[in-house]
């Protein structure tokens, strides 16, 4: 671009009358689906906020031994009940960079309670990289470096600690590797059943779309939570933390797929009359090929998003399990199994950070949610 | 007539539904190995007394559970014979509580009424502030009304209903005064009807009607809100504005009624919802409804209690989609004059 003498702006670019004039919009016409769907999702803000956010939530799962200072059932005896500690920079206006007040406790037999003084007077900074106990990383690497941890003699419980003397942000950043994934296993439960019997019922008609449909009705007109609760009274009590988990991921699934498997049904039974079903079956497709070749990819992003709002239906289900103590048990750490503890009103009236687990549940059902109503809504990109 | 014949028609599948989901039920409760009798026997033999297993193997062949599932299920329901001749769900009895030790009957008695009364209550509640809330949110849609409702509404959804109760139950006794635990005060349990009781229970219900409600009561808002702002868009509304018909009746004259459909139809949808709740916040609350009897049942595999209430909560469920799909008909005419088969 360069500037007359007279200030007007002029493109250096010759002129080519010849150029089609559609041309800028063309690119926009000829941009594969999924950048238009990007495109609309982009102006989501809070979806878009999510999705990142529920993004390394799930990539912060692995490290979860890192993150925290402590491992999720290492007991400080001496310091139960411990309130939330903050993490101060300045000590009596001068900056030593990020520390702790050591605390030491004491038991007030009047009111049958923990009390915990604070020694202002010695800032204790925090270690950072340091060399604590030992955990595994992904699951199967032992390590025993910690991103932070407390100094000698003093400790740093963030949110507090619970009844045991355990950090409950420790324990929560260990609880989301069961409470966020118990989602993503129930939904792929749902989804194979859901698909399956959707498929099955949609495609052929007839009886077996009879069957499947009073199924559906059955199961979507009980309630939920007394079943998942006979459901999991099922359980063997003898299962270990991991066999219990999985089954209970299961359970939650099992009785999620009659919404999904409806969707699926109705669509199908609209789109078997196209024309390009026909065609494939007349060149000798199989039904199952005609199903999953043909059918099911073009509406796999409705289903996307269906599931991403049905997890958080799954979250809360085991949360409920497990503060019940129908769901996953005592070894194990989740956020439904740290809510155990609060369950009664004096906890939350002397103890409240033993609630503060639900602040994770929060944020992250209300993510989903966002993230689900955004991609619903941008899914469509030509609408 | 036409209406009769499809309230017929409900009435019938609701029975077969009920059947199958008696069948489900019963499979169910019967999953874990053993039952109730068979743990206490083998727990008499390890602790070395003999004199308390002859009695259970009593009570075992007296209830029938030494005989094959089927066989079981079929005596439990009260089409077959069983040791004392007929006597199932279908005689009114309802089998015995080993927990407990008393006949399952007496010991949900109350709290089968007083749980349709907590979800009587919730429903309503559901209703009341879904209904003008959601009108709302849509005739004011994109200002902060419709922001702040929405958000409520998604908080709501997002908030464990147990917690919500506890917090609730706190709070609200430490600074509005409202009792804790329990669906009346102790002194009227087990006292005849009277006008002091039923205030005593009014004023407890308000926290758990509150608690239940509020999931459903946000799903509902946002559903009518999406319902109505379809039908605002619709050129007769635009018609009607331009007539200068005024604004609130021009709301809730033609697009309300329209948007109000699916909120019928959708109590099949909440009912499940519902009672689903109901369970978990009596639990946490203390409420005597059937929720803990459920619980402590399933723990216990007291099975005949257990079934028995999975049965109730099941049949609470299906009458009132029943009724929800009664009502449809009635206030749609297009559905009304066969629009639909069946």
């Amino acid at each position: 671009m360069s500037t007359l003498p007279d200030g007007r702006f002029i493109d250096d670019a010759p002129y080519d009358p010849n150029v089609d004039l559609s041309a800028p919009e063309r690119s926009d016409m000829d941009a594969p689906n999924w950048v238009l769907v990007w495109r609309k999702f982009r102006k989501h803000r809070l979806a878009l906020i999510s999705g990142i956010f529920l993004f390394l939530a799930y990539m912060a799962i692995p490290f979860a031994g890192f993150i925290s200072p402590y491992t999720p059932n290492e007991r400080s005896a001496d310091y139960l009940y411990h309130p939330p500690q903050a993490i101060k920079f300045w000590h009596e206006g001068e900056f030593v960079g990020p520390f702790v007040y050591p605390t030491t406790g004491s038991a007030d037999l009047e009111n049958f309670q923990w009390v915990y003084e604070t020694d202002t007077s010695r800032p204790m900074p925090l270690q950072f990289f340091c060399n604590r106990t030992e955990y595994k990383l992904f699951f199967l690497i032992p390590a025993d470096r910690h991103l932070f941890c407390a100094p000698e003699g003093a400790t740093v419980f963030i949110f507090g600690s619970d009844r045991l003397g355990r950090d409950v942000f420790s324990r929560i950043s260990y609880g989301a590797q069961l409470s966020l994934t118990v989602g993503l296993i129930g939904i792929t439960v749902s989804f194979i059943l859901g698909i399956g019997f959707g498929a099955i019922a949609g495609y052929f008609g007839g009886w077996i779309d009879w069957v499947v449909n009073r199924a559906i009705e059955i199961l979507r007109s009980l309630p939920e939570l007394p079943l998942w609760l006979a459901l999991s009274a099922a359980v063997p009590s003898n299962w270990g933390p991991v066999s219990v988990f999985f089954i209970i991921s299961i359970i939650l699934g099992l009785l999620d797929w009659p919404g999904l498997a409806r969707a699926v049904r109705s669509k199908f039974l609209s789109l078997r009359e196209e024309e390009y079903v026909r065609a494939a079956e007349m060149m000798g497709a199989k039904p199952s090929r005609v199903i999953r070749r043909h059918l099911l990819p073009n509406f796999m992003s409705h289903l996307i998003a269906s599931a991403t709002l049905s997890i958080p239906a799954m979250i809360l289900g085991e949360t409920a399990l497990s503060f019940l103590g129908l769901g996953l048990r005592a070894p194990a750490v989740s956020w439904g199994v740290m809510l155990n503890d609060a369950q009664n009103l004096a906890s939350i009236e002397i103890y409240p950070w033993t609630a503060i687990p639900m602040l994770p549940i929060i944020i992250v059902v209300l993510a989903f949610n966002f993230l689900g109503d955004g991609l619903r809504d941008s899914l469509d990109p030509y609408t | 007539m036409m209406f009769i014949r499809y309230a017929a028609y409900r009435l019938l599948t609701m029975i077969l539904t009920l059947i199958v989901v008696s069948m489900l039920i019963f499979i169910i409760i019967n999953l874990p190995p053993g039952d109730y009798l068979s743990n206490q026997i083998a727990e008499l033999r390890a602790t070395g007394q003999a004199e308390g297993v002859a009695k259970a193997e009593f009570l075992r062949t007296e209830y029938s559970l030494d005989r094959p599932l089927w066989q079981q299920y079929l005596i439990w329901v009260g089409v077959a014979p069983g040791p004392q001749g007929f006597s199932g769900l279908l005689q009114g009895d309802f089998g015995w509580s080993f927990e407990f030790d008393a006949p399952v009957a007496d010991i949900v008695g109350d709290a089968l009424w007083l749980t349709v009364l907590v979800n009587l209550a919730a429903v309503l509640f559901v209703y009341l502030v879904a209904l003008p809330l959601g009108v709302l949110a849509a005739a004011r849609s994109a200002t902060w009304v419709d922001y702040t409702t929405a958000f409520v509404g998604y908080l709501g959804l997002a908030t464990p209903n147990f917690l919500l109760a506890l917090m609730l139950f706190y709070y609200g006794n430490k600074y509005l005064g409202l009792p804790i635990g329990g669906l009346m005060a102790p002194e009227y349990e087990g006292e005849p009807m009277s006008l002091a009781k039923v205030q005593s229970v009014l004023v407890h219900l308000i926290v758990p009607t509150f608690v239940i409600g509020t999931s459903g009561a946000a799903a509902m808002m946002q559903r009518l809100r999406a319902n109505m702002l379809d039908e605002l868009s619709k050129p007769y509304v635009e018609t009607g504005m331009a007539k200068g018909l005024a604004p609130a009746k021009l709301l809730t004259k033609y697009p309300l009624r329209m948007a109000f459909n699916p909120f019928v139809a959708d109590i099949g949808n909440l009912l499940p919802a519902m009672v689903s709740g109901s369970v978990l916040v009596s639990v946490v609350l203390g409420l005597q409804t059937i929720g803990p009897a459920l619980l402590t049942a399933l723990k216990s595999q007291d099975q005949f209690l257990a079934a028995f209430v999975l049965m109730f909560v099941a049949l609470l469920t299906l009458i009132g989609t029943m009724i929800s799909d009664l009502l449809l008909v009635l206030l749609d005419p297009r559905i009304r004059y066969g629009a639909r088969e069946g």
